[in-house]
C-alpha cells in the first residue's frame, strides 16, 4: 500500500468512524460529541494537507496520476461486469481536498459556536461527518459507478442538513424540494453513464478515457453522453433550468449554507465535468450546450441577486451566478480558470455564508432592511466579509480577480476564435459588473448607514472565537488566493485538462485551442494519449500569454468591477440615486428580478400540477375502472347463477313437476270413471266396445 | 440417483410440527402458544442460516432430496434449492419469527391464528423449494388457504370482501397453471422441472407453438396475479388494508414474490423460446407497473394502500430486470426481490406502529413524528433510503434496454422517490399534529 493509498484510507475512515460514533452514542458523550467530529474532520484536514502538498509540490507533474494502471478491490459483479472501487488520486483531487478539507474542518468548528444549544445538536455533527466522508470518496473515487453512489451520498446528506430544523415546514419542504430537484438532473447523469457503459463496457475514469480515445464510443452517442452527464452537474450545482432549490436551501443552518451549498457540494458539479472533461471535450455540441447554460445561469441568478432583501438568498443566488462562471469556463475550454474559480469562490463564498451567520446570529433576523450600521457593532465579521467581497467583485490583488480574469480571459478567447460565440465573453462581463454592484448593496446595507432597527442593533454583539477564528482563517485564504497571481502559477502548470482524444471534432480542437498541426501529432501518438495531452497541453497554455486577450480581458474585467462598485456606492452609500425610485421606474424588470423570473410559480403550474392531476387521474382510473373491472365479476357472476337457478327452478324443476301434473291431472280424470256402481261401469264398457267397433271400421275402411 | 439431503425438508416442516403442537395446546394458553409458534419457526430460521453457510455458489441445485411420491403419475417428493431459491427460502425463515413478535397483541382466537401462520410458512417454504412441478402446485394452494382465513377472521372492517377477493383472484391464476401443468404432463409424462428442460425439446410440445403460447400465457396469469402485475393487481391494496399488520407482512414480503419466483423457476426454463417471445411484452407491462403503481401510489391518503402500491411498482422493476434477459438483468432481479422483501416488510411494521398507537392510518392526520417518535422516524427515513440511493445494481438491471423503455423507467424512479419522500415528509416533519399522537 502506498502513501497516497494510505492517506486516502485515513482521510476517508476518520469522518465515516466520527459519523457512526455520533449517530449511536454522540447524545451520551460530553458536550454532545461534537469534538469527536472534529478531531475527525480535522485529522483528516492533516492527511489531506499532506497528500495535497506531497502531489503538488512533491511530485510536481502536471499528469501525476495515483495509481497508474486502474487498480480497484473487486466489489461485485453483474454479469459480466466487475464493480470495483479504488482511488483515482490526481492534481485535481489534490486541489479539490485542499478545498473540502480546509472548509468543512473550518465550517465544523465554526458551527460548535453557531449550534451551540441547538436541539440534536449531536446528530448535527453527525449528519456533517456523514457529508464530508461522501464528499471526500466523490473526490478520491475512480469510477463512474462510486461516484454516482457518492453523488447520491452527498445529495442524501445535504437532505437532512437542509431539513436539520424538520419541525419548521419551511426547512421540510426546502429538503424535499432540494432533493428531488437535484434528482432530476441525477437521473440525466444516470441515463448518461449507462450510455457510456452500454458501449465501451467500462466504469473505470482512465479506462473510459481510453475507450473514447480509440473510438469506442463516439459521434451522437458520445454528444447525447455528454449531454445527459452534464444533467447532472445542472442538478447539484445549480444550473438553469434546475437552480430553484439553492436559494429554497437556505433554510438550513448557516454553516450548512457555507459548507454544502456553497464551497463542497455545489461545486461538485463543477467538479464532475472537470473530472470527466474528455468525454465533454469530445463532442463540440457538448461544449457548447455546457458552455450557454452556465452564461445563462451565470447572467439571470446575478440579476436576481440585485432585488432580494434576505441577506443569504442574495449569497444564494450569487452563488448560483459564481457556479454558471465555472461551467462556462470549462464549456469554453478553460479549463484550469473554472477549477481555479471552484477553489477560490470556495473559500471567500464560504466566508460570506460564515458572515453572514455571523451577522444572523447577532440580529436574529435574515432581512436585510433590518440590519444597518453593524460595522462598529462586528468588527470582525465587517472587515471579513469585505475581504471576501472583494475577492468575489474582482478586485486585483485579491483571489476573485485572478480566478475570474482567467475565466473572462478564456472566454475571450473563445469568442475571438468563434465570433458567433463573443456572447458569452460579453455577457460574463456584464455579470461582473453587477457581481460587484449587488455584493457591495449587500455590505452597505448591512454594515454601514443607520441602524434601520434599533432594537435589534442594540441587542447585536460580535460572535464568540469559535465563530470568528474560521473567518479570519478563510479571509486569509480568499486573500493569499490570488496574491502574486500565487494560485494561476501552479494551477496553470498543474491542474490541466486530462490526455484526450484523437476523436477529430474540428470545433471541439478550436475550442480546445488546439489546431490543425496538433492532429498529427496526435494521430502520431494513438498508442499514448497521455504524450497526445502533452501537445494540447502546450498550445493550451500558450493562449493564456496571448498579450491581447489577457490584458484585454483583464483591463474589461477591472473596469466593470469598479463600474459596479461605484454605481452601488452611488446608490446605497451616498444615496444618490433612490433605489426605489429605480425600482418604480423600471417596475417590470424589477418585478421579474424580485420574483426570480417566476420559475418557481412557472414549475408549480405545469410539471407539479401535471402529476398532481395525473396521479389523482390514475387513481380513479384504477378505482373505478380496472378494480370495477374484478368487481363486476361479481354481480355479473350472481346474474349468471340467478339465471341459472331461474332455469333450474323453472325450467328443469319446471320440467320434473309438470310431470307430476300431468300424472296428476290424469289420475284426477281417471277418478271420474272410478263411481263404483257396477250399472255406469257396463254402461260405460259397452259405449267403449261400440266405440272401438266404429274406430276398427273406419280404420279398415282407410287402409283396408 | 441423488443422496438425499434432509436440510430443506427440515426447514419446511420443522414449522409443520410447531402446528400441531399449537393445536393440542389448549386455547386458554394464549401467551404460550405465542411462545411456542415463536420457538418453532425459529429452527428454520437456524437451518437457513445453515443452509446459506453451505451454500456454494459455484455449484448449480444444491440440497436436493428426491423420494417417489405417487408412482402412478410420476410423482415425486423432489425438493432442492439454487441461487434463485436460496435467497428466497432465507428471507421466509427471516421474517416468520418477526412477523410472530408483530403478532404479539393478537388474543382473539390467537390458537388458530398461530395454527394456520404456521402452516401458512410451511406452505410458502414449501413452494421455494419444490422441483417438481406436483409438489410446488400443492404446496401454492396450500399457502392460499390459511391466508384466506388470516385476512377473512382477523382482518380490518372489509375483512370478508378483501379475503374472498384475494381468494378468488389467485384461484382464477392457479387453474391456469394446473392446465399448463397438465398439459406438460400429458405432453411428456413427467412433472420434474429440471427433467422437463431436457424433455420438453423432445416431445412434440416443442412444435406445438400455438399451444405453447396459450400455456405460457397461461402460466403468466397465473403468476402476474401474484406479482400482482398490471391489471391483474387491485387485489392486493384491499389485501393489505384489511390484512393484520404481521400478514400485510407476509404478503408483500414473500407472497408477492412467488409470481416472479414462478417466471424465473417454472415459466422461463421450461419454455425459453416462449419466454424470449413475450420478454417484450412483460417488459411493458413492467414499466407500467413501474410508473403507473408509483403515481397511483402518490394518490393514496391510507399508508397502508401507498406501500401496497409502492410494492406494485417496485415489483415491476423486477419484471423488467428479468425481462431483459441478460444475466445482469436476472442478477438485478434477485436482489430486488430480496431487498424488496425486507424493505417492504420494514414498512409494513413501521405502518403498524403507528396504527397501534394513533389508531388510524390516514398520512394527513399525521406530522411531525420526528420530535414524539425520534427512534421511530429515524428508521422510518433508513427504510426509504435504501430505495433512495443504493439502487445503482437494480437500475442497471435495464441497462441494455432500449432508450424508450429507460426513460420510462428512470420516470418511474422519479415518481417513486417522489411518494417516498411525500411520507417522509408528511408524517416524519412539520409540527406535530394533535392526531398522530393518538388523541
Amino acid at each position: 500500500m502506498s502513501k497516497y493509498e494510505l492517506l486516502a484510507w485515513l482521510i476517508l475512515a476518520f469522518p465515516l468512524a466520527a459519523f457512526v460514533i455520533q449517530m449511536f452514542v454522540g447524545k451520551r458523550l460530553p458536550r454532545q460529541g461534537d469534538w469527536v467530529s472534529v478531531t475527525a474532520i480535522c485529522l483528516s484536514l492533516a492527511c489531506g494537507l499532506f497528500l495535497s502538498f506531497s502531489i503538488i509540490f512533491g511530485e510536481n507533474d502536471p499528469h501525476f496520476l495515483y495509481p497508474e494502471e486502474p487498480t480497484y478491490y473487486q466489489w461485485f459483479t453483474g454479469g459480466s461486469m466487475i464493480f470495483g472501487w479504488g482511488f483515482h488520486i490526481d492534481n485535481l483531487t489534490a486541489v479539490m481536498m485542499l478545498v473540502v478539507t480546509i472548509v468543512s474542518s473550518l465550517v465544523h468548528i465554526y458551527s460548535m459556536g453557531y449550534m451551540q444549544g441547538e436541539q440534536y445538536y449531536h446528530r448535527f455533527f453527525a449528519y456533517l461527518s456523514l457529508f464530508s466522508f461522501s464528499m471526500l470518496l466523490l473526490i478520491l473515487c475512480d469510477n463512474l459507478f462510486l461516484l454516482y453512489i457518492t453523488w447520491e451520498l452527498v445529495g442524501v446528506s445535504s437532505y437532512l442538513l437542509i431539513g436539520f430544523f424538520f419541525w419548521k415546514d419551511s426547512a421540510a419542504d426546502a429538503c424535499k424540494k432540494a432533493f428531488l430537484t437535484t434528482r432530476v438532473g441525477d437521473i440525466f447523469m444516470f441515463i448518461g453513464i449507462m450510455l457510456i457503459v452500454m458501449s465501451t463496457g467500462k466504469i473505470n475514469f482512465v479506462e473510459v478515457f481510453n475507450a473514447i480515445a480509440h473510438g469506442e464510443l463516439n459521434g451522437l452517442t458520445l454528444t447525447i453522453a455528454g449531454i445527459c452527464l452534464f444533467g447532472g452537474a445542472v442538478g447539484k450545482s445549480a444550473q438553469f433550468p434546475l437552480h430553484v432549490w439553492l436559494p429554497d436551501a437556505m433554510e438550513g443552518p448557516t454553516p450548512v449554507s457555507a459548507l454544502i451549498h456553497a464551497a463542497t457540494m455545489v461545486a461538485a458539479g463543477v467538479y464532475m465535468v472537470g473530472r470527466l472533461f474528455p468525454i465533454f471535450s469530445a463532442s463540440a455540441t457538448t461544449m457548447l450546450v455546457i458552455a450557454y447554460v452556465g452564461l445563462i445561469t451565470a447572467f439571470f441568478a446575478a440579476t436576481i441577486a440585485i432585488t432580494q432583501t434576505d441577506i443569504k438568498r442574495v449569497l444564494a443566488y450569487s452563488t448560483v451566478s459564481q457556479l454558471g462562471y465555472m461551467i462556462t469556463a470549462l464549456g469554453v475550454g478553460a479549463y484550469t480558470a473554472g477549477l481555479y474559480h471552484l477553489m477560490t469562490h470556495a473559500f471567500f463564498k464560504a466566508l460570506l455564508f460564515l458572515g453572514s451567520g455571523s451577522v444572523i446570529h447577532a440580529v436574529h433576523t435574515n432581512e436585510m432592511p433590518e440590519m444597518g450600521g453593524l460595522k462598529k457593532k462586528m468588527p470582525i465579521t465587517f472587515w471579513t466579509m469585505l475581504i471576501a467581497t472583494l475577492a468575489i467583485s474582482g478586485v486585483p490583488f485579491f483571489s476573485g480577480f485572478g480566478s475570474k480574469d482567467a475565466i473572462l480571459a478564456g472566454a475571450l478567447q473563445f469568442g475571438v476564435d468563434h465570433p458567433q460565440h463573443i456572447l458569452i465573453f460579453l455577457g460574463l462581463l456584464f455579470g461582473a459588473g453587477i457581481t460587484a454592484f449587488y455584493m457591495f448593496r449587500l455590505i452597505f446595507l448591512t454594515f454601514f448607514g443607520e441602524p434601520r432597527d434599533q432594537k435589534r442593533y442594540d441587542h447585536a454583539h460580535e460572535s464568540p472565537f469559535s465563530m470568528t477564528v474560521p473567518l479570519m482563517i478563510l479571509a486569509f485564504l480568499s486573500f493569499i488566493g490570488g496574491f502574486g497571481a500565487f494560485g494561476s502559477l501552479w494551477l496553470n502548470k498543474l491542474v490541466v485538462p486530462p490526455a484526450i482524444e484523437q476523436v477529430v471534432i474540428e470545433d471541439a480542437h478550436a475550442a480546445e485551442g488546439a489546431h490543425a498541426s496538433a492532429d498529427e501529432t496526435h494521430a502520431e501518438n494513438e498508442a499514448h494519449p497521455a504524450d497526445a495531452g502533452h501537445a494540447v497541453e502546450g498550445e493550451h497554455g500558450e493562449h493564456h500569454h496571448n498579450p491581447f486577450v489577457h490584458y484585454g480581458a483583464m483591463i474589461l474585467s477591472i473596469l466593470f468591477a469598479f463600474s459596479g462598485i461605484a454605481f452601488s456606492y452611488l446608490v446605497y452609500y451616498k444615496k444618490k440615486f433612490s433605489a426605489e425610485k429605480m425600482a418604480n421606474q423600471w417596475r417590470p424588470l424589477y418585478e421579474l428580478s424580485f420574483h426570480k423570473y417566476w420559475v418557481d410559480e412557472f414549475y408549480e403550474k405545469t410539471v407539479i400540477a401535471f402529476v398532481l392531476k395525473i396521479r389523482m387521474v390514475l387513481a380513479r382510473f384504477d378505482n373505478k375502472i380496472v378494480d370495477g373491472a374484478v368487481n363486476i365479476t361479481a354481480p355479473i357472476t350472481r346474474g349468471t347463477s340467478a339465471f341459472s337457478g331461474a332455469v333450474d327452478k323453472y325450467v328443469v324443476d319446471g320440467l320434473v313437476n309438470l310431470l307430476a301434473i300431468v300424472i296428476q291431472a290424469i289420475g284426477a280424470i281417471s277418478t271420474l270413471f272410478q263411481s263404483g256402481v257396477i250399472q255406469n261401469y257396463l254402461m260405460k264398457a259397452g259405449v267403449a266396445a261400440g266405440l272401438i267397433l266404429l274406430l276398427h271400421n273406419f280404420i279398415m275402411r282407410i287402409f283396408g | 440417483m441423488i443422496e438425499n439431503n434432509h436440510l430443506l425438508s427440515w426447514i419446511i416442516f420443522w414449522p409443520l410440527i410447531g402446528m400441531v403442537l399449537v393445536l393440542l395446546t389448549p386455547a386458554r394458553a394464549k401467551t404460550f402458544i405465542k411462545q411456542l409458534a415463536f420457538l418453532f419457526t425459529l429452527p428454520s430460521l437456524i437451518a437457513g442460516i445453515v443452509m446459506i453457510m453451505q451454500y456454494d455458489p459455484s455449484a448449480g441445485m444444491q440440497f436436493q432430496a428426491k423420494v417417489q411420491w405417487i408412482s402412478a403419475f410420476n410423482i415425486y417428493y423432489y425438493i432442492g434449492a439454487d441461487g434463485l431459491s436460496v435467497p428466497m427460502i432465507f428471507l421466509t425463515v427471516i421474517l416468520c419469527p418477526i412477523c410472530i413478535l408483530a403478532s404479539w397483541n393478537i388474543n382473539d382466537r390467537t390458537k388458530g391464528y398461530m395454527a394456520l401462520f404456521l402452516l401458512l410458512e410451511v406452505g410458502m417454504l414449501g413452494v421455494f423449494c419444490a422441483l417438481d412441478f406436483f409438489l410446488f402446485y400443492v404446496f401454492w394452494e396450500l399457502m392460499l388457504l390459511p391466508m384466506y382465513f388470516l385476512i377473512g377472521i382477523w382482518g380490518g372492517p372489509r375483512r370478508e370482501y378483501a379475503a374472498i377477493k384475494f381468494f378468488l383472484y389467485t384461484l382464477l391464476g392457479s387453474v391456469f397453471l394446473f392446465i399448463a401443468m397438465i398439459a406438460i404432463y400429458l405432453y411428456t409424462g413427467s412433472f420434474d422441472l429440471i427433467e422437463l428442460k431436457t424433455l420438453i425439446p423432445g416431445s412434440d410440445l416443442m412444435s406445438a407453438m400455438a399451444l405453447k403460447w396459450w400455456l405460457f400465457l397461461g402460466m403468466y396469469v397465473a403468476f402476474a396475479i401474484k406479482i400482482p402485475a398490471f391489471p391483474f393487481h387491485t387485489w392486493l391494496p384491499d389485501a393489505h388494508v384489511e390484512a393484520p399488520t404481521a400478514i400485510s407482512v407476509i404478503l408483500a414480503g414473500i407472497l408477492l414474490k412467488m409470481g416472479t419466483y414462478g417466471i424465473l423457476r417454472i415459466s422461463y426454463p421450461l419454455m425459453p423460446d416462449m419466454a424470449l417471445h413475450f420478454a417484450y411484452f412483460i417488459a411493458v407491462i413492467a414499466l407500467i407497473n413501474i410508473v403507473y403503481g408509483a403515481l397511483v401510489a402518490m394518490a393514496q391518503t391510507d399508508l397502508k394502500k401507498l406501500v401496497a402500491y409502492s410494492s406494485i411498482s417496485h415489483m415491476g422493476y423486477v419484471m423488467l430486470g428479468m425481462a431483459t434477459f441478460t444475466p445482469e438483468g436476472m442478477n438485478g432481479a434477485v436482489l430486488q426481490m430480496f431487498n424488496h422483501g425486507c424493505i417492504t416488510a420494514m414498512l409494513f411494521l413501521l405502518v403498524g406502529v403507528v396504527y397501534d398507537r394513533a389508531h388510524h392510518r390516514d398520512i394527513d392526520g399525521f406530522g411531525g413524528l420526528a420530535k414524539v417518535t425520534p427512534i421511530y422516524s429515524v428508521i422510518t427515513c433508513v427504510a426509504f433510503s435504501p430505495r433512495w440511493d443504493c439502487q445503482g445494481f437494480r437500475d442497471l438491471s435495464v441497462r441494455r434496454w432500449s432508450s424508450w423503455a429507460r426513460s420510462r423507467f428512470i420516470c418511474g424512479s422519479r415518481f417513486l422517490r417522489l411518494q417516498e419522500l411525500c411520507w417522509a415528509r408528511r408524517i416524519c416533519c412539520g409540527p406535530t399534529s394533535e392526531s398522530s399522537l393518538g388523541r
